[in-house]
């Protein structure tokens, strides 16, 4: 993580509604298309940031995606980072479990966005809001 | 404006007719580029015309709002609309109705007393024209946008029947709450309709499966059980796959197959279908 220099071109997206999920899938996969990651990892990285997209919309209310290109010298990525001002996530360790969800969900959008992308960041706290940054590298 | 300038200005409209029309149309038609015929804009600056003037004539303040200004009103939104419909910019529209100040201008004798300050009144109520104009073509234009999103959820979701006893489904595209609901509906109806004992439900067209996409499908897949049909899931790509497992989703004992004909191979078989590859004789 340390090593990873943002290439400054950063895209900042507003999630408010349905058709920002959709809004956001299809940036992160133009840009992972542009940063040459194979298929396989275009359809996690985009199928992660589904997920927490609407993560952001269903229970922090609202907020806003970012996606920007990075580059650790030899590969290059894609980083996406999501923020809300939410009411946070109490116990952490129970929102990562398989299964459990606090809405309708099947319970598997957060711990499922983890296994798909290869660095996963959250800070969150009990009315502090949420951010979840993840990155997904070319092979 | 106030009645002397509306009585100047009706005397305007009343004796420069023919040399208004003929300036009002030509300058809309530079703004067209030829994009709609002569006579049509002639026609149509015309039909303005004479609502402007049915409207001047009428004693009182000058707004768009007054009950005289009724047919002015009709003509300019019926104007906005045609236009809407066909494809014109917002730009192009307006500028049919800002065309007026310039044909005003030509015609005006500049050293007549109160010519400015008809020319002033005028013109607000040209830009109140054109405001009106922009409003009623955004309407058509949001109208246009909301029926076609409509037609689209109907279109993208059509139910075949492939064989004599199996429906299918092709997804395409984005699979959000309001699809999946249409999706389940008419899959069910058509298991109704049809009494067909399975349906396959293929994704190869959907660009991703996240969780709520997959929770969608296997309530659409447990609806139809319950109606006594089996469901098949086809059209599951590599990535989907792997996908799909990372995820942690589970399918259960849902038959899901890579392709659609796989698919249909399965459910012919479990109706008891017999295929065979007749021996072809080559000479």
């Amino acid at each position: 993580m340390a090593l990873a220099d943002s290439g400054g071109d950063v895209e900042a997206l507003p999630i408010t509604a349905d058709e920002d999920v959709v809004r956001v899938r299809q940036l992160v996969r133009s840009r992972a298309v542009a940063a040459k990651l194979s298929l396989i990892d275009q359809t996690k990285l985009v199928t992660a940031a589904s997920e927490l997209a609407r993560n952001t919309l269903v229970h922090g209310g609202g907020g806003r995606a970012e996606v920007s290109t990075v580059t650790n010298g030899r590969r290059n990525g894609i980083r996406v980072h999501f923020a809300d001002d939410g009411p946070g996530i109490a116990d952490l360790d129970l929102a990562m479990t398989d299964g459990y969800t606090s809405g309708t969900g099947m319970g598997l959008g957060l711990s499922g966005a983890r296994r798909l992308v290869d660095e996963f960041d959250i800070d969150t706290g009990p009315g502090a809001g949420t951010r979840v940054t993840v990155t997904k590298w070319s092979r | 404006m106030d009645i002397g300038t509306t009585t100047q200005f009706a005397g305007l409209l009343r004796d420069h007719r023919d040399e208004l029309l003929k300036r009002w149309t030509a300058n809309a038609g530079t703004g067209l580029r030829g994009r709609l015929a002569e006579a049509e804009l002639a026609r149509q600056i015309r039909e303005l015309y004479d609502a402007l003037r049915g409207t001047v004539v009428t004693e009182g303040e000058l707004t768009l709002d007054s009950p005289a200004a009724v047919e002015l009103r009709a003509v300019l939104g019926e104007l906005s609309r045609q236009r809407a419909l066909h494809g014109f910019t917002a730009t192009e529209t307006a500028i049919s109705v800002f065309a007026l100040k310039e044909a005003v201008l030509g015609v005006l004798d500049a050293g007549e007393s109160g010519s400015l300050r008809l020319f002033v009144a005028v013109s607000q109520f040209v830009d109140e024209l054109g405001l009106f104009t922009f409003e009623a073509y955004s309407r058509t234009r949001e109208a246009l946008i909301a029926e076609q999103a409509e037609q689209l959820l109907e279109l993208s979701t059509p139910v075949v029947k492939l064989w004599d006893g199996v429906v299918a489904v092709p997804l395409v595209g984005t699979l959000d709450s309001a699809r999946a609901q249409v999706v389940m509906e008419r899959l069910l109806q058509t298991l109704v309709d049809t009494g067909s004992p399975y349906a396959i439900i293929d994704i190869t067209g959907v660009p991703a499966v996240d969780t709520q996409v997959a929770q969608h499908i296997l309530k659409t897949v447990v609806a139809a059980r319950l109606m006594g049909a089996d469901c098949v899931i086809s059209g599951i790509r590599p990535q989907i796959a792997q996908t799909i497992v990372a995820l942690g989703i589970e399918f259960g004992d849902i038959v899901t197959k890579a392709s659609l004909a796989d698919a249909l191979m399965h459910t012919l078989r479990a109706g008891g279908f017999e295929l065979n590859r007749r021996a072809v004789r080559r000479d």
